[in-house]
């Protein structure tokens, strides 16, 4: 795009940035609140998670005293990370500087980064409970990788353009229209969404048993500022996650124009359409049970399968 | 044609086909007895569906009557009668064996962009929106194949017979808009009694050998082994 950008845009991709990360602990908050109520439990407030990063912020991390400064840094990559794949992820429009310059490749390798150096920590300090994790979190990438660059893939074959705005802007442009390569992907995107942020068909994010573990496994030696910063970062990861798919899938709402009405028509709108993945996703995590270790290949194998299937069928039905 | 500047229901009747599509992979990948004959229902669903649907389209009254047919026969008798034969034997929860699920799937996917391109030069050939499942019921018919090859029970063998012939079916509808009234309920009755005599020839296959692994039927007689 060779737009020029004024003041505007940026405060707004600032202003968005920062507000994706404000918003993460809460739509963890809330997530936990609906899956309590399903569970008839008692639901703790849906600030909880605000509460427990600042509590985990003032406390004083303890160090192994074999971590490595590799240790040390990974939080902060990974925080860093996530801070900018929430500024490339169009949240309430799409005419922003940020999501000009980068496309769902470069955000696709945000993950990977992060992923990376959280395996790496995670290795660092040589606890087996540790090394069991990352090889499990490595194992599992490995299947879920190719299924989400398929989505890619498939997405910028609907939209002749890897730039998240541009396939946001295409998708809203067409309307209505029944495409099978959207369903099996926005499926496939969904599995991976569970396997990428270690909900429960694959990873119980609530666990305590220490064998069963993926990522609470590789982060048990964390602690202080630095374990609220790998799980603000995974909180992060699941908003934009929800942010991705609501947005890519059902663009019906993003502001086309920067007034402040029309952004906050499509703040609302987004927000709601955020609560209902995320009660969705609460549904799920109570419907389902956690499923064996070994099935989890089978089960990403199943998501290459589907996002394999749009693009197929965007080949087959819609462009012949 | 463009997806886009079709109408809702064109659009509807691709869905639905690609859905076909996806249930056959999803027989492909299951290993339960009583999940699979559930998979085959649903997707003798959607060819109801899709056969109903492009009746309405381009007004065939015969294909509504072959819907009908289909309805009655693949979605109700016959998972019906499997899912009675299962419960009888009781095999609901029985697994079939299948070596590295992973690799076969990914030869469906082989075998499908393989259908596609000998679909091309078939498609060239046929007018109105149906054109592109051609490469979808040849996709069904060869994963119905597939699901010969890699089952050993023989109950998952029957539903792989059954899946071929929805692919044949699909593409009769895609092709030609169906086949001659007379000759589709030939096919029916054909199934109709395949289906039965698959009945009785569990029976006597537990009875002989009491399992369901077609391995058994390579031997000649009880003597040698």
């Amino acid at each position: 795009m060779d737009q020029q950008w004024d003041l505007t845009g940026w405060l707004l991709a600032l202003g968005q940035t920062l507000a994706l990360m404000a918003l993460a602990p809460l739509y963890a908050g809330w997530i936990k609140w609906v899956k309590c109520h399903l569970q008839n439990r008692r639901a703790p407030s849906i600030f909880q998670p605000y509460r427990g990063l600042n509590k985990l912020f003032h406390k004083r991390p303890i160090l192994a005293e074999n971590a490595s400064v590799i240790f040390r840094m990974a939080p902060y990559i990974l925080l860093g990370a996530m801070l900018l794949a929430a500024s490339a992820v169009p949240f309430v429009t799409t005419h922003l500087p940020t999501t000009a310059v980068v496309d769902m490749i470069v955000l696709v390798g945000y993950f990977a980064l992060a992923k990376f150096f959280l395996v790496l920590a995670g290795m660092d300090v040589g606890t087996s409970f540790g090394g069991m994790g990352s090889s499990r979190e490595a194992n599992f990438s490995a299947f879920a990788e190719p299924a989400m660059l398929l989505v890619v893939f498939t997405l910028a074959m609907v939209a002749s353009s890897t730039n998240l705005s541009i396939v946001m802007q295409a998708l809203q442009e067409t309307g209505l229209v029944l495409r099978p390569s959207l369903a099996f992907i926005l499926a496939a995107l969904l599995m991976v969404g569970l396997a990428e942020n270690g909900r429960i068909p694959v990873d119980n994010p609530a666990t305590h048993l220490e064998l069963t573990m993926i990522h609470e496994a590789m982060i048990l030696e964390y602690s202080g500022r630095y374990l609220a910063m790998v799980e603000w970062a995974a909180q992060v990861k699941l908003m934009l996650y929800g942010v991705l798919i609501v947005n890519i899938f059902f663009p019906f709402d993003l502001a086309a124009d920067l007034t402040a009405p029309a952004l906050l028509l499509a703040l609302g709108s987004v927000l709601i359409k955020l609560a209902f993945m995320g009660a969705g996703l609460a549904v799920v995590e109570t419907g389902l049970a956690k499923m064996r270790l070994f099935r989890v290949p089978t089960f990403l194998i199943l998501a290459f399968m589907l996002a394999f299937m749009g693009m197929f069928s965007h080949i087959l039905l819609e462009v012949a | 044609m463009n997806l886009t500047e079709m109408n809702l229901f064109q659009q509807a009747i691709l869905t639905a086909s690609a859905m076909v599509m996806f249930m056959s992979f999803l027989l492909l990948s299951q290993s339960r007895v009583i999940s699979t004959i559930h998979t085959f229902a649903a997707q003798s669903v959607l060819i109801v569906l899709i056969t109903g649907l492009v009746a309405i389209e381009e007004r065939e009254l015969h294909l509504a009557w072959s819907a009908l047919l289909t309805l009655v026969l693949k979605v109700i008798f016959i998972p019906w009668l499997l899912h009675r034969i299962a419960r009888k034997f009781r095999i609901q929860r029985a697994a079939d064996i299948m070596y590295s699920p992973a690799l076969v799937m990914l030869a469906g996917g082989a075998i499908a962009i393989f259908c596609y391109y000998i679909a091309l030069p078939i498609e060239r050939y046929i007018e109105g929106i149906t054109r592109p499942i051609v490469a979808i019921s040849m996709t069904t018919v060869m994963l119905g194949f597939l699901i010969l090859i890699t089952r050993s029970k023989a109950i998952s063998q029957v539903i792989g017979f059954m899946a071929i012939e929805n692919g044949l079916f699909l593409a009769a509808v895609s092709a030609t808009q169906g086949m001659p009234m007379i000759v589709e309920i030939g096919v029916a009755f054909d199934v109709l009694v395949a289906a039965i005599i698959f009945g009785v020839f569990f029976f006597q296959m537990k009875e002989s050998f009491d399992s369901f692994d077609v391995d058994h039927l390579n031997q000649l007689s009880e003597g040698d082994a």
